[in-house]
This record gives C-alpha cells, sequence and structure tokens, in this order.
C-alpha cells in the first residue's frame, strides 16, 4: 500500500523519498542523484563485495545506477527504495562477475554443507576491540581480505546485514531466499570471518593474521 | 534447561540479535557463565559484527562520487540532448572559424586540467574509449605503453575524461595535441 505521507512533503525543503521518486517519474530526471546519494557508498560496496575489484565495482555501481533510473517506474512504493536499488546493485553485479569467469577462483568455504553444523576454533580470550583500530588501514585491509575469502552466499549475506545494516527480511528480499537461510548463513559468516580473525585480532592487533603458510584456520 | 557447547554455537548469531526465546537466552546465559570457550566465540561474534559494522569499513575510491555525478547527470534523457547541442554547436563553429579547439571547448566544462604542462586535446573523437587512472593526468588507448600506474584503471569515453581533467597522453594521442 501506498504510503500517505507521500503527499505531505511537497512543500518541504528536503523533500521525501517518496516525494522525489514521484518527481522524477512526472519528468524531473535532474533529481535522480539527490535520490541515490545517501545510498552511493552502500551501491558501491555491494558491487565490490561481489566483484573484489575497485575499477570493476566501480563500473558496476554506476551500471546499477543509471539502470534503476531507467527502470525507476517499475519500482513499487511498497518496496524499500534501499532495497530495490540494493537488488539491482547485486544483479549487475553478479552478471559481471559470471561474464568474467571469476567462478574459477573457487571460494574456500562453498564446498562446506551450509544447513551443517560449524565448530568455531578454541581461542582462549578475545576482549573487545576498539573502534579506533580501523583507523589503521592494514586494519581494514585485513578486515576486507578475511571478507574475501567467504563464498559468495555468506558473503553477501554478511555485507547487507552486518555492514548495511539492512534488516534480516530486507536481506532476505534482497537476495531472494528466505529468512531462515539468511540466519543459517549469517551465523557461519560471522562465526568464520571469527575464525579467520581472531588468530591475530587483539587490542594490539598487528594488523598480521598469524596463521602460518599452509596452516589454513578452516 | 542445560545446554551444550554446541547448541549454544548453533544459536549464537540469533543471541547476538535478540532473537531468542527468554528460556533459550537463560539457558545460553547459564552455559556462558561457566564455559570460557562459549564465552570467546561470543566475544569474537560481536567483535566481528562491531568492526565490519564501522562506516569506515565501507571506503569508495577518491572522486567516487564525483564520477558517479556526472555519469549520472550525463545520461538523464535532457542533457543528452543538451550534449548534441552542444556537438552541433562546436562543429558549426569549427566549420566557419576553422581553429576553434575541440578539446578547449570541452575542457570548459572541466576548468582545471589535472595537469597544468599538458596540452588540452584538439578534435578528439568524444566517444573513443581512453584508459585513464586514478591518481593519473594523462588518458590513453588501452594498448599505450605510457601508462604509469597500472592499478585502478578504468575505460572510460573521452568527452568524460576531458570533463574530469584528463588531457592526451603524448605517446599515444599525439595527433590530438596541438603542435608548438
Amino acid at each position: 500500500m501506498p504510503d500517505q505521507r507521500s503527499t505531505l512533503g511537497d512543500c518541504s525543503p528536503q523533500p521525501s523519498e517518496e516525494t522525489l521518486i514521484r518527481r522524477i517519474r512526472d519528468g524531473e530526471h535532474d533529481l535522480f542523484y539527490e535520490l541515490i546519494r545517501p545510498y552511493e557508498r552502500r551501491v558501491y560496496a555491494t558491487a565490490f563485495a561481489i566483484l573484489r575489484n575497485e575499477a570493476d565495482a566501480e563500473d558496476a555501481a554506476q551500471e546499477a545506477v543509471l539502470k534503476a533510473f531507467k527502470h525507476i517506474r517499475q519500482f513499487r512504493a511498497e518496496a524499500k527504495f534501499s532495497t530495490w536499488l540494493t537488488q539491482i546493485t547485486l544483479n549487475e553485479a553478479r552478471m559481471r562477475k559470471r561474464k568474467q569467469h571469476a567462478h574459477i577462483m573457487e571460494p574456500i568455504v562453498d564446498h562446506q554443507d551450509e544447513e551443517g553444523n560449524y565448530t568455531p576454533r578454541d581461542f582462549a580470550d578475545w576482549r573487545e576491540i576498539p573502534s579506533e583500530t580501523l583507523e589503521r588501514k592494514e586494519v581494514r585491509e585485513k578486515l576486507a581480505n578475511a571478507l574475501g575469502l567467504l563464498g559468495d552466499k555468506y558473503r553477501e549475506v554478511f555485507v547487507l546485514r552486518d555492514m548495511h545494516h539492512l534488516s534480516i527480511e530486507e536481506t532476505a528480499k534482497a537476495l531472494g531466499i528466505s529468512t531462515s537461510s539468511v540466519k543459517t548463513r549469517l551465523l557461519r559468516a560471522r562465526l568464520m570471518l571469527r575464525d579467520l580473525l581472531s588468530p591475530g585480532l587483539d587490542a594490539n592487533w598487528s594488523g598480521k593474521l598469524s596463521f602460518a603458510k599452509g596452516t589454513k584456520p578452516w | 534447561m542445560v545446554i551444550r557447547c554446541e547448541e549454544v554455537w548453533r544459536e549464537i548469531s540469533n543471541y547476538v540479535e535478540g532473537d531468542v526465546g527468554s528460556a533459550l537466552r537463560a539457558a545460553m546465559e547459564e552455559h556462558l557463565r561457566g564455559c570460557k570457550h562459549c564465552t570467546a566465540v561470543l566475544d569474537g561474534t560481536r567483535n566481528v559484527i562491531q568492526l565490519y559494522g564501522d562506516e569506515r569499513m565501507m571506503e569508495v575510491p577518491l572522486g567516487f562520487s564525483r564520477r558517479l555525478q556526472r555519469r549520472v547527470e550525463g545520461n538523464m534523457p535532457g542533457n543528452r540532448r543538451s550534449f548534441l547541442g552542444w556537438m552541433v554547436a562546436t562543429a558549426a563553429a569549427v566549420a566557419t572559424a576553422g581553429a576553434v579547439e575541440l578539446g578547449s571547448a570541452a575542457s570548459s566544462r572541466s576548468p582545471e586540467p589535472r595537469s597544468e604542462h599538458a596540452q588540452p586535446g584538439v578534435g578528439v573523437p568524444p566517444d573513443m574509449m581512453v584508459v585513464v587512472s586514478e591518481k593519473g593526468k594523462t588518458f590513453h588507448v588501452p594498448t599505450c605503453t605510457f601508462i604509469h600506474e597500472h592499478t585502478n584503471l578504468r575505460t572510460i569515453a573521452a568527452r568524460e575524461a576531458m570533463e574530469d581533467g584528463y588531457v592526451p597522453c603524448v605517446r599515444c594521442m599525439k595527433q590530438y595535441l596541438k603542435q608548438a
């Protein structure tokens, strides 16, 4: 059911999303960038989560945004624009990845059974990491690298839920899977990341994953 | 209710989400009080969520917003018409005056070239696909051996490159440089 608030925002100095969409559909195309601007980081991060390459992710993000404009009339008011835009971005990035034959580089965890139990590694202690740690570029890179080690289906769920803060239901809708699948994959993704990062990640983290070459922790 | 470590692990994500019933929550908390391993798993899971949920983890490349905005605005139906109109006007001016620089016209849309020593292009086909790098100053043909930075290369239209302040490579784009 359309949001009744959409008729109230016309006089507001900052038009609501619904108002923006209606005005764009009515021909005010120059408002489109204003509509997507709050989501541009999310669009890029979604594309990057799949393509793992800055240039490809930027291309895919731009294409996704242009496709959203092209198909803005197909957007249904009962959906959230952000979820719809995320779906378009996912499709664009997945299509590009298929074209690149990126599946040749098989992710490490795709051969594990999604429904099977996962046993977290026994690390005795992992205290709270201060958020200031993220000021260090090498820490952010290590986190990004660990994320890249997950299989697509785990990474996609994790990115949408834990990085973009979509709800479980929105994540399920964006990916076209059930909420129970989202929960299962999310659990697996979180535990795998914890296991990948725990050996070297503490308050004095050196930025190096401590497992030695040839002794992967999975 | 007494539960085992495996059950705690299976529900730990839902526990963090607040998505477990009161009986299960109480049982998990009872278990966690006496189990160092499960407490470490819980702490680790919370750390993962907190670290990755930080906005700093969603970095975008330098200039991403600006390029996206230009791409969006450049693809708006009205702007495409404007660009065609601009092309017609430019072509007419070239025909009559004979000495108008297309590159200069293009660069007037972006008055700050990335290199103050470089020359603007003359007669660069606006739809020709060229290669640029994020931190570079020049645009190239894809096979140019004069591309110094091979990371973050993008293929874009020459028009977009010029609007973004890039100038022609002195090697592979020599024919588009004004002769001294």
